[in-house]
């Protein structure tokens, strides 16, 4: 390496706001990458699970014989080997079940020698059931004298959650206007493109290495080992890059403390790997539910109140999904001011298949509602949609009833900006008036807002990161981060800030945060928190490694620290940028100062914000954002299809970091949302999934997608990383109502329950029109 | 067990002749067989396009094409774009425009991609919708793909 000064003044300059592209995308596009799927360890063997196929039955007996004899086949196992193993949000499920309470049941599971050797032999186990009436509705579940799905909770019963905000009474009385409506949403699934895996190894000292695709690494030890009867210190996590997740692998599944199982007791390494029609009937849904929404006004256009009473079929087993009142309240109670708030929610078990965590988690559902209540209001109250809105748009330095404090609150720009870009307001008074005139083909816009934890969620009692910076003898940094990287791009984002803050260039910063017994603990990717917390916490251990560095030149150079700088490479006088030394030297001389040292530092970050509390009034994340998404559509009256052809969105970000994962985010996020409001159903027939496969189950593809404008409105939040808020859920979250709002400007006709599939609307379409 | 049968084939280039269960597909064969694990396996029913190869010139779903029927064709998977460590300039577009993602069902649509723009190298926006709709990608909402596809026929063009 040249020890030669190459320039004598470097300016400074700032990566924040330009475009990084992720690390490891190329290894990705030339197929080097190894994911989880791909593994193969010495010696490893292959386990396949039985799953129940019915919804609710007794297990009168089980016979495994058969299987065992088959060559090849090393282990069965089914409940009985496994008794007192509980795993799940309220332990209320088992890794092998000796009861079948929903299609997705595990009753017993293979370890072959290969996979299909495995799938032989679950061919040869014999199950006698004796099926159970089973419970396929909330309604169902709450009848007197219904089937009991959990010993536990004999009323069928699971989580509930409540919050009240002033007189509600009082509020009904000083409305003018109160819509009262019920919206019902379905079943989605994530469909993660790399199915379900898991690959499960036991050491001699009884230590489980489990490669998973966890997003959740250091809960996850904690949630697992229960499953396994062992102590959660006795689990390494090793996260090898996964085919997506979504807030799928959120929570621990049944297949997960299986395999660990048939390892354990096989002493081998066991991969368990789904097919697609496996992933489609075993994995998490989004959690469906009933909203009741009441919605007050007054004649001047103020929102008085608005009342929430959501059933939530929970399935056969509690798990992330039904806790997403948590954030359905905080919808219901912010997104616009709402002075008077009565949430209501409950969770019924039944025989269906169980939720999951998913990408807007509670909040794609809530706003389902409250968009579509917003734009009813409007109408209603026939005044200028916007001016409705803004007249009600919550303020920087508000609190919402549940004390959500909106430092940084720019609704109101979020709504001018979309609004101005699309034309809107011109736009929906001349479609409404051309609902009226002939023609197979109706335009309609509609716009739809929400708000949502930008700044993590403190759900636990910490919602912090740690992070571990190191820098060696050639200025290149390793950064082990507890942050995972599930496709999203923090590789990129940490990379970027270390860069900023310590002048090296991005690809001299390398991440490792993929394996539990090196990295530090951190809450996991969910809540659109990780660009937040781990780059803060990134950030802030850059910062101090800076430090480090410059007061050991400051030394040599006879300046104090604060008159330096790094840039480029180098260490520079602050002022002018005139070099003093060159970096990965200085570095190399810290060995040999007096106090010899090496550039080697921690930090925990924890965000300012309070624990989500049983009464849920907490000032729960550090930071919240707001969005609008309006969106063009094309009804085809004959058909009922719809076709969005545009969505400008604009959307509070806080500051940009990197502009081109910020725009993968908007983008794939509002890909999510359009699947949901037009084409993904899970079709559940008492219980059993009817339409397991790609053919059958719609998600959008290329011709689908619309033409997308982004705004990116910078509010500089005082706790984010450069003013950074948290992003990827909300193009989720509003991008349905926003549809749904247009396809009611199109047609005059609005649908309560998504999706909004051809059939569905070409039939309302016809009624209508016979009505 | 299953019958077997001896083939001969190129891949990327290189000749193979090799013993392969006649009732095994392609893809089982890439992956399981040769080490070819880039190509990817996403639904097993011809639906996603994550496990697209180019045989003979032509795209198809290797999941759906049984290795015998690969007797004396040439294939040419993600593994055969590439020279060395040098990226093809599909794949380097498709980094540069951040269409890659969790990046799972990347190798599939790049060798799509830059089978359609082979075939037509003026490929308007609309063609690239049509001929990129057998590939699903659940992380980028398509956007940044259309755009890295762009970006290599304007170069072309
Ligand atoms: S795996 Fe072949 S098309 Fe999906
Ligand atoms: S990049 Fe994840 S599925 Fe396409």
């Amino acid at each position: 390496m040249s020890e030669q000064v190459a320039f004598q003044h470097i300016e400074k300059t700032s990566l924040i706001g330009k475009r990084i592209k992720k690390p490891d995308a190329p290894a990705k596009a030339t197929g080097k990458t190894r994911y989880i799927n791909d593994m193969v360890l010495p010696q490893m063997l292959y386990g396949k699970i039985l799953h129940a196929g019915r919804a609710h039955a007794e297990i009168i007996s089980i016979d495994t014989s058969e299987a065992e004899k088959l060559a090849g086949v090393h282990l069965v196992v089914t409940a009985q080997d496994t008794p007192e193993l509980r795993l799940g949000f309220v332990k209320d499920n088992a890794p092998l079940k000796n009861k079948i309470r929903c299609e997705r049941d595990e009753v017993a599971a293979v370890a072959a020698e290969s996979e299909a050797i495995a799938a032989a032999a679950l061919k040869l186990i014999r199950v006698d059931y004796k099926d159970l009436p089973g419970v396929y509705t909330i309604e169902e579940s709450q009848r007197e004298g219904a089937p009991v799905i959990q010993e536990r909770f004999p009323d069928n019963k699971s989580l509930k959650f409540e919050f009240k905000a002033g007189d509600l009474a009082q509020a009904e009385a000083d409305s003018d206007i109160i819509l009262d409506d019920t919206f019902n949403v379905h079943y989605v699934t994530h469909c993660c493109m790399g199915t379900s895996c898991a690959i499960a190894d036991f050491d001699h000292n009884g230590k489980l290495t489990i490669y998973s695709q966890t997003q959740y690494p250091y809960n996850y030890k904690m949630d697992l080992a229960p499953a396994l009867g062992i102590d959660p210190g006795d689990i390494r996590v090793i996260q090898p890059p996964t085919g997506g997740s979504f807030g799928a692998k959120l929570d621990v599944y049944p297949f997960e403390p299986v395999a660990a199982i048939l390892a354990q007791k096989t002493g081998r390494p066991v991969k368990i790997l789904f097919d697609r029609e496996e992933e489609f009937i075993n994995s998490p849904t989004r959690q469906p539910a009933s909203m009741h929404l009441r919605t007050g006004c007054t004649k001047d256009g103020i929102l008085t109140f608005r009342a929430a009473d959501v059933e939530m079929d929970n399935g056969a087993y509690t798990s992330w999904g039904a806790t997403v009142p948590v954030i359905m309240m905080r919808t219901t109670s912010g997104h616009y001011r709402v002075p008077v708030v009565d949430f209501k929610g409950q969770a019924y078990y039944t025989n269906n298949s169980y939720a999951g965590s998913f990408r807007g988690y509670g909040n794609v559902q809530m706003t389902y509602a409250t968009a579509q209540h917003m734009d009813m209001l409007a109408e209603k109250l026939d005044m200028d949609p916007i001016e409705f809105r803004l007249k009600n748009a919550q303020k920087s330095g508000e609190y919402t009833p549940q004390k959500s404090y909106l430092r940084e609150c720019a609704l109101a720009e979020c709504l001018t900006t979309a609004a101005e870009a699309s034309d809107y307001v011109a736009k929906l008074g001349k479609y409404t008036d051309d609902r009226k005139a002939q023609g197979r083909y109706k335009r309609g816009i509609g716009l739809a807002s929400s708000i949502h934890n930008a700044g993590g969620a403190k759900i636990h009692k910490s919602d912090g990161c740690g992070t571990i910076l190191k820098m060696d003898d050639y200025a290149r940094v390793t950064v082990i981060t507890g942050a995972s990287e599930i496709g999203q791009g923090i590789d990129a984002v940490i990379g970027q800030i270390v860069s900023e803050e310590l002048g090296v260039p991005v690809e001299h910063v390398t991440l490792v945060n993929n394996d539990s017994d090196l990295g530090p603990w951190d809450v996991g990717v969910h809540a659109s928190r990780t660009t937040f917390i781990a780059g803060n916490g990134a950030r802030r251990a850059a910062i101090k490694a800076k430090k480090q560095i410059l007061a050991a030149a400051s030394k040599q150079a006879n300046v104090t620290a604060e008159e330096l700088d790094l840039r480029g490479g180098f260490v520079v006088q602050d002022k002018d940028g005139a070099v003093v030394t060159k970096l990965d030297k200085m570095l190399r001389q810290m060995h040999f100062q007096p106090e010899p040292d090496v550039v080697m530092v921690s930090d925990y970050y924890e965000p300012n914000s309070e624990p989500e509390g049983r009464d849920h009034i907490s000032d729960h994340s550090a930071a919240y954002s707001h969005a609008v998404h309006i969106a063009e559509v094309v009804v085809d009256t004959l058909t009922g299809e719809v076709k969005v052809e545009k969505v400008t969105m604009a959307q509070d970000v806080g500051r940009v970091i990197n502009r081109m994962g910020l725009e993968a985010q908007m983008e794939g996020g509002m890909a999510f949302g359009l699947g949901f409001a037009l084409s993904e159903e899970m079709l559940f027939e008492e219980g059993r999934l009817q339409n397991p496969n790609f053919r059958d189950y719609k998600v959008p593809t290329a011709p689908e997608m619309p033409e997308i404008e982004m705004h990116f409105i910078e509010s500089d939040c005082e706790e984010g990383p450069y003013g950074a808020k948290g992003i990827a859920e909300l193009p989720t979250i509003v991008v349905a109502p926003a549809i749904a709002n247009a396809v009611y400007n199109a047609t005059g006709i609005r649908f309560f329950n998504p999706p909004m599939t051809p059939e569905k609307v070409a039939r309302a379409i016809w009624e209508k029109k016979n009505a | 067990m299953s019958v077997k049968t001896e083939l001969e084939f190129t891949i990327n280039g290189r000749p193979v002749n090799i013993e392969v269960p006649v009732d095994m597909t392609v893809l089982n064969l890439l992956r399981d067989m040769l080490d070819l694990k880039g190509t990817k396996y996403a639904c097993g029913e011809g639906e996603c396009g994550a496990c697209t190869i180019e045989v003979d010139g032509m795209t198809i779903n290797s999941c759906l094409m049984m290795a015998v029927d690969l007797q004396g064709r040439e294939v040419m998977t993600i593994e055969g774009l590439s020279k060395g460590n040098a990226l093809h300039p599909m794949q380097k577009s498709f980094v540069d425009h951040g269409a890659v993602q969790c990046g799972f069902c990347m190798p599939g649509m790049i060798i799509q991609a830059n089978y359609l723009v082979k075939k037509n190298p003026d490929l308007t926006r609309e063609e690239m919708k049509r001929g990129l709709e057998g590939n699903v990608c659940r992380c980028t909402g398509y956007t940044k793909v259309l755009d890295a596809v762009a970006a290599v026929v304007g170069l072309r063009g």
